[in-house]
């Protein structure tokens, strides 16, 4: 269970007070397929940094699974991350200089798995996503759909509950993004949490949810019809 | 995958940024290790010179100065030979050779030589109390050890230039080459002095100096022949340079108030002053490796920090604490110093080895103690240089670090 009790969060950009988030209250159950939609600006990267632990909240609460997320050490939250939470990103964000296989190790190290182990499952992974025969390959050497599937590869790694996702479809052709969000809907399917950030109207509604977001605010939830897919 | 794995790749990714200031430090340490090197053995090579130049500190009656006894090397004035037993038997330290002698006019076929008295060391030897003081259970030379290459002088130039004889019967004489010239005679020939006959045991090579007009007897049978009692005009020492420099002079007139204590302050100023310069000189060396070493590698972390913002805000989405990106960039600075203090120390050795003899005109052998030292130092100079931008980089706003979102 994902919470969010009247959050709010406000920054300065060049002189200018812009309100992040107001005094925003949420709840996403486990399983749920979410999607923020909304205009640029409108806070839909600060909501979910906020609910990945990433950016603590000028007031309010972000409860996850019972647990107040921005009570907890940075480095308890640094754990809690890695061990239920995986980020999509845009543009992927895998390290330049290490191959698909390093790449995907990443979490696993950091949640202290043996070298030989961490070996293992990544590979395992990368099989999973059709790329057991790009494992030494470095981002630059993939194509931007392979990437893609690394980067999931990746935030599959510590089998995260909630998978916190900004554009996946942003960077991607229409067929490899259909792919992406078939994906995280079986992940969904499969009882995890995901939070899609979008401006992709298509690909929101393949979601159970979808929440917009204005100047910080949030208009709650109308279910989308039909589910494509 | 492990932290190092990281670290590792990165560092070998951009090895071009990397390149700058990896020279700045390789380059500062090879500096470094090469001027401590040559100064070292330039050190070891000044000492040496100065132990064959013979004494450096004299005992002298009050009344006499040392152009005197540099001008005649014969005084009226004389002080009792216990002298010698008060040194030898006193807890100073840097006491290397203790020479007592006494000279004395003589005439020989018509010509005026100096006939000079010294002690030969099995006599120290043969003194239980002296012997207890450990004055000749010490290696000569104050430290300077042997420097390939170099010829140990024979025992009669050491004679000349020390005073230091290991036997010497009391019938025995050695002469200098002006003296056997004058009075034609050779090696186990008889001369007589005063009435008393001496077997020549050595002719002394040509020195240039006083000494080639004199005529080395034992101590005990020149102060018979001069009628005085136990007694000598000088005591010429040997003293260690940084010993001499930490006051000595100073403790041996406390030790004998009667009498005159000077040093040949040239010898021992010129040893001074080159190992001062040469520490000094390191010491520069030191400041501008810190200073530029570290400035460089402060900037290229920093800078390094900056290109990776995107890649720590996602090490830190994927679960990676402060501490985790903190160690990333404080390894790095580590590899960074081993790699600059192992290659420095690799190139610096060879530089002085191929240098240091057309430099200091000494030649120059690796030294294997400076290794720990300049990787000691390349290593702190990184890890110190790096903290700053590595805790930035654990402090980073993950929101500023991927900014697309």
């Amino acid at each position: 269970m994902l919470r969010m009790e009247s959050v709010t969060r406000h920054y300065t950009l060049r002189g200018r007070k812009v309100r992040a988030l107001e005094n925003v209250t949420l709840e996403i159950p486990r399983g749920d397929f979410v999607s923020v939609v909304g205009p640029s600006g409108s806070g839909k990267s600060t909501l979910l940094l906020t609910l990945g632990g990433m950016l603590s909240p000028a007031a309010g609460r972000v409860m996850l699974d019972g647990q107040s997320v921005y009570e907890l050490t940075s480095e308890d939250r640094a754990r809690l991350r890695r061990s239920k939470v995986g980020f999509v990103f845009q543009t992927f964000n895998l390290v330049p200089y290490l191959s698909a296989l390093e790449n995907v190790q990443i979490p696993l190290y950091l949640n202290g798995m043996a070298p030989a182990e961490q070996t293992r499952r990544a590979a395992s992974l990368l099989e999973q996503v059709g790329l057991g025969d790009r494992l030494d390959h470095k981002p630059s050497e993939l194509s931007v759909g392979q990437q893609q599937r690394v980067a999931l590869a990746r935030m599959l790694a510590n089998d995260p509950a909630v998978i916190l996702a900004d554009e996946p479809t942003g960077n991607l052709d229409p067929e490899t993004g259909e792919t992406v969000l078939g994906f995280l809907e079986q992940l969904s399917r499969e009882g995890r949490t995901v939070v899609m950030v979008t401006h992709d109207m298509r690909a929101a509604r393949r979601a159970r949810r979808i929440l917009k977001l204005v100047d910080g605010t949030l208009s709650n939830g109308r279910h989308p019809s039909p589910r494509a897919g | 995958m492990r932290l190092g794995t990281i670290v590792w790749r990165e560092m070998f990714e951009r090895r071009n940024q990397l390149f700058t200031s990896f020279l700045a430090i390789l380059l500062g340490i090879s500096v470094i290790v090469s001027v401590k090197n040559i100064t070292v053995y330039s050190e070891k090579a000044v000492a040496r010179e100065l132990d064959a130049l013979g004494a450096n500190i004299l005992i002298l009656p009050k009344s006499a100065s040392l152009q005197d006894y540099y001008g005649s090397d014969v005084q009226e004035d004389v002080f009792p030979e216990e002298y010698v037993a008060r040194l030898a038997g006193s807890d100073l330290e840097g006491l290397d050779n203790l020479s007592p002698k006494l000279s004395m006019p003589v005439e020989l076929a018509g010509r005026r030589f100096t006939l000079t008295g010294i002690l030969p060391r099995n006599e120290f030897q043969a003194k239980a109390s002296w012997q207890g003081a450990g004055i000749f259970t010490r290696p000569l030379g104050c430290g300077a050890v042997d420097i390939p290459g170099a010829v140990a002088p024979p025992a009669q130039e050491t004679l000349v230039r020390r005073r230091v004889i290991d036997r010497l019967g009391e019938a025995d004489a050695l002469v200098g080459a002006d003296v056997a010239g004058h009075l034609g005679v050779t090696a186990s020939d008889t001369i007589r002095i005063l009435g008393k006959p001496f077997t020549v045991t050595a002719v002394l090579p040509q020195t240039g100096t006083v000494d080639d007009s004199r005529v080395f007897a034992h101590l005990h049978e020149v102060q018979r022949l001069a009628g005085k009692g136990p007694v000598i005009n000088a005591i010429e020492i040997v003293g260690c340079c940084d010993q001499i420099s930490r006051g000595l002079v100073q403790k041996i007139n406390l030790l004998l108030p009667e009498a005159k204590v000077v040093t040949v302050a040239q010898i021992v100023d010129t040893q001074i002053r080159t190992n001062r310069m040469m520490s000094r000189l390191s010491l520069l060396f030191l400041g501008i490796i810190i200073l530029v070493g570290g400035a460089s590698i402060a900037n290229y972390m920093y800078a390094n920090v900056f290109e990776r913002r995107r890649e720590i805000g996602t090490l830190m989405a994927l679960g990676a604490g402060s501490s985790v990106v903190l160690r990333m960039f404080l390894l790095k600075a580590l590899l960074l110093g081993l790699g600059g203090g192992i290659m420095g120390y690799a190139l610096g050795t060879v530089l002085a080895v191929i240098l240091g003899p057309r430099i200091a005109g000494v030649p120059v052998l690796p030294i294997l103690w400076l290794a720990p030292a300049a990787i000691g130092i390349a290593t702190v100079i990184a890890v110190l240089a790096s903290y700053f931008p590595a805790r930035r980089a654990a402090r980073l706003d993950p929101t500023l670090a991927l900014q697309e979102i």
